[in-house]
């Protein structure tokens, strides 16, 4: 049985080899090469940002990919990558699992979006509150002619249940469960995509993804208060629209001082990321949000020094 | 002398290497099915049997109480396989028919290929196909705003079981020896009559061998049902309604969950559900193919 002694050693050479080819390159990750992933709202901002990022500083290699905030965070407990995306806050369930992992989170918020509802152009309704906006995705308001539209039943696109912007809606509008009619579209695009050829169909969209054939409803916190545009920049960035919201970046442990995530999250947040921001159709932080990232970034640069 | 006990070691090494690939492949097979089972059945400590086969509704991320029912997900599953094998099986029998029986030796030549590429068109071009071309198409045929159902899923999913059930039933139909259609003709049947009483009785237990390994590829296709079936959560009551099968919601939810989970191991145990639906299709095929076998 000499062959089998033989194929046993082979085989854990191989597992060997394979093993160390993983810590080899365990050891290289911190030095130049960062992993985000999460939102999907944030893929396309974030990837122009390590773009422009490694225009500058040819020796970083940054990747990023989307999959959802969800997604995203999940990896970032799994300690599968660096930076996680999310368009929503971490929940309390995720921060616990963290801990159990000895993963310590820290959380900046680089944009701000203003959430867009959208709806085919030929669609006559212009206006919804909020209300009306959670009871057509919570399936008590089947038919546009209830908000003043045409006799047509209303077809809801959603997200699934990874994105950040799923649960963004129901935290903060539905407060409770989506219709089970809704459907479940893959990302922001594949919900343009649906709207755009649905004459009965309503979205909703990080801004950065708006695009000609699908119109933006102009939104009211509540009855009575006047309806805001989402392309009005000023009142997303005071907050008089009422679907604006942070988008963040989880880091697993702290940026230290000079560190790739470290220079990157610096750069998002200068005066050229800013801009990036905007072309890309979203919005810088606000100066609350500035605020609790400069007290961040305090605490990380005493620490070192 | 050296050369020829050099020769023997080489022989049984060689003999050894086959064997083990043999073998590795059925350990493989009963790793996964033990593995899916261990991660799986823990969820059971959880949830309850009942609810989670019986239970309709499925959104472990609820906003309230998670709900774990597989049952809505099983029937989407079942609707995409019966509504494309009843496009495919028909189809795929009467090419196969066309190939074996009727069409002349250049026709044969060139269409065995091509049949044959479709099962090269990668899933996710045919994906892209369906939410372009079929949906709206399908939209437009039933007048619905939107042709994100399981009708559409069915028609591209079928497309993809094509050529498993064409090849297979052609090779049995091709198999049948020459006497039995003389036989048939001379006892001054006409061709249709002979395919219809000769050729489909005799390759009946073939054709249905075919059918069933096209269903184990249509039950476990991902990324055609995930694009175009529409994946909404409700109970669906029409072939028209938008479906979520087994393998778009595991392909949806696996991706945000954290490993170990209650979550994490529920989609394990509706991955060892659909396991055990693909595996027992395969299982009766197989017995269907020997059963022909021992017939003859």
């Amino acid at each position: 049985m000499k062959p089998v002694n033989r194929s046993v050693i082979w085989v854990l050479i191989l597992i060997a080899i394979v093993a160390l080819s993983g810590c080899i390159n365990g050891n290289q990750a911190p030095s130049n090469t960062l992993e985000i992933k999460g939102s999907d709202t944030l893929v396309q901002l974030v990837s122009d940002m390590a773009e422009a990022y490694m225009m500058e500083h040819p020796e970083a290699d940054i990747s990023v990919t989307g999959g959802g905030s969800g997604c995203g965070i999940a990896a970032l407990i799994n300690g599968e990558v660096d930076i996680a995306d999310a368009s929503r806050r971490i929940e309390e369930g995720e921060l616990e699992k963290a801990s159990e992992r000895g993963i310590e989170i820290w959380e900046f918020v680089i944009a701000r979006d203003g959430l867009c509802i959208i709806v085919h152009p030929s669609n006559p309704v212009r206006n919804l509150t909020l209300d009306e906006v959670g009871a057509i995705y919570r399936g008590e308001i089947t038919n546009w002619k209830e908000v003043g539209g045409e006799d047509m039943k209303i077809t809801l696109y959603g997200r699934q249940s990874t994105s950040g912007t799923y649960e963004f809606m129901r935290e903060h509008v539905l407060k409770g469960d989506y219709s089970p009619d809704m459907l479940n579209m893959e990302g922001n695009k594949a919900i343009v995509d649906g709207v755009k050829v649905d004459k009965s169909g309503i979205g909703y969209i990080g801004i950065g993804y708006l695009r000609d054939g699908v119109k933006p409803l102009n939104i009211a916190s509540k009855k009575g208060s006047a309806y805001v545009s989402p392309l009005d920049q000023e009142a997303v960035e005071d907050g008089r629209y009422p679907l604006t919201r942070p988008l963040y970046q989880y880091t697993n442990g702290m940026p230290v001082v000079g560190s790739l995530a470290y220079n990157f999250l610096k750069f998002e947040l200068s005066d050229k990321g800013e801009n990036i921001t905007r072309r890309a159709g979203y919005y810088p932080p606000n100066t609350e949000d500035k605020a609790n990232n400069d007290e961040k970034f305090r605490m990380i640069e005493k620490k070192i020094r | 002398m050296n050369k020829r006990s050099w020769e023997g070691v080489k022989d049984r090494f060689i003999a050894f290497f086959f064997a083990a690939n043999g073998i590795l492949t059925i350990i493989i097979l009963i790793g996964i099915f033990i593995f899916l089972a261990y991660i799986g059945l823990q969820a059971f400590h959880e949830i309850s049997i009942r609810e989670f086969f019986f239970g309709k509704e499925w959104n472990p991320t609820a906003y309230g109480e998670p709900k774990w029912g597989i049952l809505s997900l099983v029937t989407g599953t079942i609707y995409i396989a019966v509504i494309s094998l009843l496009i495919a099986i028909p189809l795929g029998v009467a090419s196969a028919i066309y190939i074996a029986e009727l069409a002349s030796p250049f026709i044969r030549e060139v269409l065995k290929p091509a049949i044959e590429m479709i099962a090269a068109i990668p899933s996710v071009v045919l994906g892209l196909i369906g939410l372009l071309i079929v949906a709206p198409f399908v939209a437009e045929i039933f007048n619905l705003p939107n042709g994100l159902n399981a009708l559409t899923a069915s028609i591209l999913v079928a497309i993809m079981a094509l050529p498993t059930i064409i090849s297979i039933s052609e090779d049995v139909i091709s198999a049948i020896p020459e006497s039995y259609r003389e036989a048939s003709l001379a006892l001054g049947a006409t061709r249709w009559q002979t395919i219809k009483g000769v050729i489909l009785p005799a390759a009946s237990s073939g054709i249905v061998a075919a059918s069933m390994l096209g269903l184990g590829r249509v039950v476990g296709e991902t990324m055609v049902v995930l694009m175009v079936a529409g994946n909404s959560r409700a109970f669906p009551t029409s072939i028209l309604d938008p479906v979520r099968p087994i393998t778009s919601t595991i392909a949806i939810e696996i991706k945000e969950v954290v490993q170990g989970d209650l979550h994490f191991q529920a989609l394990f145990a509706l991955g060892f559900v659909l396991f055990l639906m693909t595996f027992a299709i395969n299982l009766a095929s197989d017995i269907f193919l020997t059963w022909r076998q021992g017939v003859r």
